[in-house]
């Protein structure tokens, strides 16, 4: 019954918090306090709900149509995305601080708001107990994430805001309702099952084309080519696109993925079938892609959104993958990328509060101005590449090991190449700060590091890159408990 | 016992209260008792409901003449379920229909506005509770008349052109029905709809009743504004007062697409209407052909009611589409959507009369700056555009859902990816209206929120539009019950 009630209150308290946010209206330190206060709470909230794991507990919230309950539930990957999203909410938070105040952002209450509702529906996301539950929070996080995205309500903002809507809204309406309500008609259910729940309700012909629509229409995992979205998601505020858009919003997508792999079609019957072989492709040819169009990419925060869409697709090739080592270094990779994609957000970010830059070859020699800075994103930047010292190289390592465990000698080439490649359009960044002079010999010493706050916030998530390193054990007992249950 | 003639307060007292609403003639004393007498109408229909889905069907002797040579009215699980939709939405609306109505409308014809709106109730009513074909054409006639009597009343003048197009297209349909009703009167000689139904069988393959069924469902459809035969609809809407507007697009073209399910399924047979005639064919063909074209027409106008107004003719093809599977599934999906298409287009045009109210137009360009002068309404549009787009935790989720299952039955994978794709199209059109009236900027004057007498109808709607999309079981239950009763399962 407690457990029950927690359950519940994961998702709701973000949304009290929202109501309270915009009562707040006027008096913008206790806004931020109120914000805080939730945040915090929510993390002891699923804290307490990773402690009691053991018994798996559901919670029926509706029941919209007979048959198919509105309801929430445990379970170890849904927990991981639950604690990475609200940790990283905290720190978010403390950021917005300082970058919403440093940079005289209009509206921040709606703002608050709605960053509010989106936690809220990423904790649906993570503690779906059916797809259909997983499909409602996806949608409304969607939805709720729109207003974020068009926040500076510029002509740019509008634009930026029809992509996102349009892809979003129409792989999911369009394919992904389409493959749910084929699942429930073949088999009367869409419980989330150890195992799958599709062996022998399908014709294996068809398969193929049920696993497409479902990772075409998950168009929050930004496979090609229905990525644009996350591109066009930059011109929110960096805050958004920190905590949504390389943790909160594009982790739902990954992790739905997942779910649907694991707990859907079930390892075994992808892997007897080969109904994965073909998609495999389709997310290998998305991780190199992406990462050749980050390298062309001069403004940062679009670099830093290709480089998401092709770590994301490392995910789908992980779950395409379909053994048991790959799934598990693909739900590392949820944590280990949100720390560090969080933190080269968060850089980008503090960059621009302070000198107003957006383009990589205009940062030149910042480093020395802005040295906390450039050292998280150097960590950031490790982390994503996957090099020792940091969490990143855990989760590459299982991926890697998935690869060779499934014998695709190819892929495991696909994982080599495009660390290379981060390797190349990331870690230039930091080292260009360091090492080259700016332009304007004058212009150096007039510019200072961001905000209190928002330096705070990317040293926390970047020594979290670290931590990860070397406290990688307990995330991966956490993954592997996915499969035991199994068996 | 009062409550055994139920059947027939449900029409005779907004029938009694339309001329007292005439001689009253003060414009508050009109309103107070429409509003009266159409929720007196909203708790008989619930009771009915409840009655019929409990106890079974009920049948009425008018005046005490048993069937045969008297009228029966007949109630089954499907018309108390249209009842209660078309009584629901008019008691909302009338609660909203005051101040809206008294701006829209010279204080010298308020009253006839709402004499209007009980006798088109009565003729709504009369339509769905009858078992008597002849008694079909008679409350269409009632709801038809007062009908363009409500279109005329509207504040623009070209209202008069919009309501003489409709009339004109009204009377073509009624008397089609009529040339229809008497053909099956010809062959059979009876006009009760249970005895018709016993006796087409045998003349079933004569010409005669094949013209009848010909005109009868040319002549319903024109009503129901079944493409190509919603010429008259879009004027109509756009140019009718805006209370008016959201009750006619929430109960007439309703009530006509169960008079399409009455002639198909009961009185003919679903084998005869359905696959002799090879309506199953035409039907789907024109609802496909529906969604797409009057959505994308939606997409183009300038006039959000008119947009709105297409977008409703599009909507009818989703329900005629469910009708052409012929499935429980298929119909349940119709009948659900008729209930769900009442719940949103309501709320729509009821915020769109806020618009009305406080801007004086609904023009897309006068919009511009909206969603801050004006965030509750807008916030009621933006919720019933969604549910129009079939989100989940909405209504439009359900009807989408039953639809696409529908297909799937039938594994017609087509028509199930263009039901989808269909839908988002009513993300252009809803968008387009949400980016003016959230991203550009207001033009120079204060214009305040919408007063409260108008939110709080319009609000009761969007609430329902969100609690009957997370709470849905009851409303599938009816529906499927009454899709079972048509195809003659239950």
């Amino acid at each position: 019954m407690a457990a029950q009630g927690t359950l519940l209150l994961t998702v709701l308290l973000p949304l009290l918090g929202a109501v309270l946010i915009a009562m707040c209206n006027s008096k913008p330190n206790l806004r931020e306090t109120v914000t805080l206060s939730t945040a915090t709470l929510l993390f002891l909230l699923v804290l307490q709900l990773l402690g009691s794991d053991a018994q798996q507990t559901e919670l029926i919230i509706a029941r919209p149509l007979p048959g198919l309950p509105l309801s929430l539930s445990t379970e170890p990957l849904g927990l991981l995305f639950a604690t990475v999203a609200s940790g990283l909410w905290i720190i978010t938070t403390i950021y917005s601080i300082g970058y919403m105040r440093g940079n005289k952002e209009q509206n921040q209450t709606r703002f608050y708001v709605f960053f509010a509702v989106s936690i809220s529906a990423t904790l649906g996301v993570a503690l779906s107990a059916n797809l259909f539950t997983l499909f409602v929070f996806y949608e409304v996080l969607t939805l709720s994430t729109y207003p974020l995205v068009t926040h500076k309500g510029t002509e740019e903002a509008k634009r930026g805001g029809r992509v996102y809507l349009g892809v979003l809204l129409s792989t999911s309406i369009g394919f992904l309702l389409l493959a749910m309500v084929w699942t429930w008609h073949a088999v009367g259910h869409l419980n989330f099952t150890p195992g799958g729940i599709l062996q022998g309700r399908i014709e294996p012909g068809f398969l193929p084309l049920l696993l497409a629509l479902y990772l075409f229409g998950i168009g929050k995992a930004a496979l090609m080519p229905f990525h644009r979205w996350l591109p066009a998601a930059m011109v929110a505020p960096t805050p958004v696109s920190a905590l949504l858009h390389a943790v909160a919003v594009v982790k739902a997508g990954v992790f739905a993925v997942l779910k649907v792999t694991v707990y859907i079609f079930g390892l075994d019957l992808l892997r007897d079938t080969g109904a994965n072989r073909w998609l495999m492709w389709a997310a290998a040819i998305t991780v190199i892609l992406a990462s050749l169009v980050a390298l062309t990419k001069d403004n940062l925060k679009a670099r830093l959104a290709y480089s998401t869409v092709s770590q994301l697709a490392y995910i789908v090739l992980g779950a395409m993958l379909v053994n048991s080592v790959a799934i598990i270094g693909g739900g590392m990779h949820i944590a280990t990328h949100a720390l560090g994609k969080i933190t080269l957000f968060f850089c980008a970010g503090a960059i621009y509060v302070a000198t107003h830059k957006t383009n990589i070859s205009e940062m030149d020699g910042l480093g020395k101005s802005m040295p906390v800075t450039y050292a998280a994103m150097l960590i950031g930047s490790l982390s994503i590449i996957g090099l020792p010292l940091t969490g990143g190289l855990w989760s590459k390592w299982y991926l890697a090991l998935g690869a060779a465990a499934a014998e695709q000698w190819a892929i495991l080439a696909v994982f080599m190449v495009s660390s290379l490649l981060n390797v190349a359009y990331l870690l230039i960044i930091p080292i260009r700060g360091f090492f080259l002079t700016p332009p304007g010999s004058g212009q150096a010493g007039t510019i200072q590091e961001a905000p209190f706050a928002s330096v705070l916030a990317l040293s926390l998530t970047a020594l979290g890159c670290i931590a990860l390193f070397f406290f990688a054990q307990p995330l991966y007992e956490m993954m592997a408990s996915m499969f035991e249950r199994q068996l | 016992m009062i409550s055994a003639h139920l059947p027939a307060l449900q029409v005779v007292i907004p029938l009694l209260a339309a001329p007292a609403c005439v001689v009253i003639r003060q414009f508050t004393a009109t309103w107070l008792l429409a509003l009266s007498v159409s929720w007196i109408s909203f708790f008989i229909a619930l009771s009915l409901l409840w009655q019929t889905f409990h106890l079974g069907t009920i049948s009425y002797s008018l005046g005490g003449w048993a069937a045969p040579w008297g009228i029966e009215y007949r109630v089954d699980v499907v018309n108390a379920f249209v009842l209660t939709i078309v009584s629901g939405i008019s008691s909302v609306v009338l609660l909203y229909a005051k101040e809206s109505i008294e701006q829209e409308t010279h204080i010298k014809r308020i009253h006839l506005v709402y004499t209007g709106w009980l006798l088109c109730l009565t003729g709504l009513l009369g339509i769905t509770i009858t078992g008597d074909v002849f008694n079909v054409f008679v409350f269409l006639e009632i709801s038809s008349l007062s009908s363009y009597l409500l279109v005329s009343l509207g504040p623009d003048r070209r209202a008069l052109t919009a309501a003489f197009q409709y009339l004109v297209m009204g009377t073509i349909g009624a008397t089609f029905i009529l040339i229809g009703v008497g053909l099956l009167y010809m062959m059979t000689g009876t006009l009760n709809m249970a005895d018709l139904a016993q006796r087409i069988p045998e003349v079933e393959h004569t010409t005669t009743v094949h013209a009848g069924f010909a005109f009868l469902v040319l002549g319903i459809s024109l009503k129901a504004a079944v493409f190509p035969l919603h010429y008259w609809l879009p004027n109509a809407y756009t140019f009718a007062p805006s209370a008016v507007t959201a009750f006619l697009a929430g109960t007439a073209t309703k009530v006509s697409i169960y008079l399409l399910l009455r002639f198909f399924f009961d009185i003919f047979s679903e084998t005869f209407s359905l696959r002799t005639m090879r309506l199953d064919v035409i039907l789907l063909i024109l609802g496909v052909i529906a969604i797409f074209s009057m959505s994308l027409v939606a997409v183009y106008q300038q006039n959000v009611k008119r947009m709105l107004a297409y977008s409703s003719v599009a909507q009818v093809g989703y329900m005629v589409i469910g009708i052409s599977l012929a499935t429980a599934t298929g119909l349940t999906a119709g009948i659900i959507h008729l209930f769900n298409h009442a719940l949103m287009k309501g709320a729509l045009f009821l915020a769109l009369g806020c618009i009305v109210y406080r801007l004086n137009s609904v023009e897309l360009k006068d919009l511009a700056g909206a969603g801050r002068r004006m965030p509750w309404t807008m916030a009621a549009f933006v919720v019933g555009g969604l549910s129009l787009i079939g989100v989940p935790a909405t209504v439009g989720f359900i009807s989408k859902w039953y639809l696409v299952l529908a297909a799937l039955e039938r594994d017609w994978w087509w028509l199930a990816f263009m039901i989808v794709a269909s839908s988002l199209l009513a993300v252009l059109y809803i968008w387009r209206v949400v980016e003016t009236a959230y991203f550009k900027a207001a033009p120079a004057g204060h214009i305040k929120e919408a007063p409260l007498s108008l939110l709080l109808p319009t609000w009761i709607l969007v609430a329902a539009n969100i609690y009957f999309g997370i709470n849905a079981v009851d409303t599938v239950n009816f529906a499927k019950r009454a899709a079972d009763q048509l195809l003659g399962v239950f």
